[in-house]
């Protein structure tokens, strides 16, 4: 089957469909980002973590910034997907893939796309510390760290 | 009418179910939702943080419901 260019699903991530997906003989730039379950948060062990989504709304709300992206960069093709269910640490959370003629517009569109998930895709994390506790983070976004 | 409330998260375990099916007067908004669930799970300690989709989109709270709806409560969000 072919991979969908916006996805959320519980199926681990590889960037290699992604970066075959957003290629073009006309692209001279594609930058591939993946966003990896890290070992603390704001200086607090983590175990692992868990994320939840309304995934199908989160699938539409990629496609929106798909197109919020190629208003605002001169880029030609984005593909996104997002892993849900339990993470180890290291393992990846998100990719988010962008082709683009020139290297400054793929770079500055996968910031802008990775900045705009954090804000409005309908995705949890939830925070499994090391101590056994376990608490889900909101406003991420707007946390200093 | 009929409307399919979705939760998630924190919400979701509040309540110990991912949806609840929720009866509601005709000319019912979003807001009346909020009212209606608010009364029957106060749990859910419903907050202005929220923000709410009707079918997959985000919407204002002043927005009319419709028979059949599907109403996501959608917390502050933290993917990546």
């Amino acid at each position: 089957m072919a991979t969908p260019a916006f996805a959320v699903s519980p199926q681990p991530l590889d960037p290699a469909p992604l970066t075959a997906l957003v290629s073009d003989p006309g692209h001279g730039a594609i930058v591939t980002f993946a966003g990896v379950a890290r070992n603390n948060f704001a200086g607090r062990a983590t175990a692992y973590l868990e994320y939840e989504a309304y995934a199908e709304m989160a699938v539409g709300v990629f496609e929106q910034l798909a197109v919020e992206a190629k208003e605002r960069f001169a880029v030609g093709a984005v593909a996104i997907h997002h892993r849900t269910g339990v993470l180890q640490i290291g393992e990846t959370a998100v990719i988010i893939a962008v082709g683009a003629p020139h290297r400054p517009a793929a770079f500055a569109a996968a910031a802008y796309l990775m900045d705009r998930i954090k804000e409005v895709a309908p995705i949890w994390k939830c925070e499994h510390w090391a101590d056994g506790t376990a608490e889900w983070i909101g406003n991420e976004h707007t946390r200093p760290h | 009418m009929q409307v399919n409330i979705r939760l998630f998260a924190a919400l979701r375990e509040a309540v110990g179910a991912p949806s609840i099916q929720l009866s509601l007067p005709a000319a019912a908004t979003v807001e009346t939702a909020l009212q209606t669930l608010d009364a029957q799970w106060p749990q859910l300690e419903l907050h202005s943080g929220i923000a709410y989709a009707v079918n997959q989109s985000y919407v204002a709270a002043t927005t009319a419901l419709h028979d059949g709806d599907e109403l996501a409560l959608i917390p502050p969000v933290s993917g990546g």
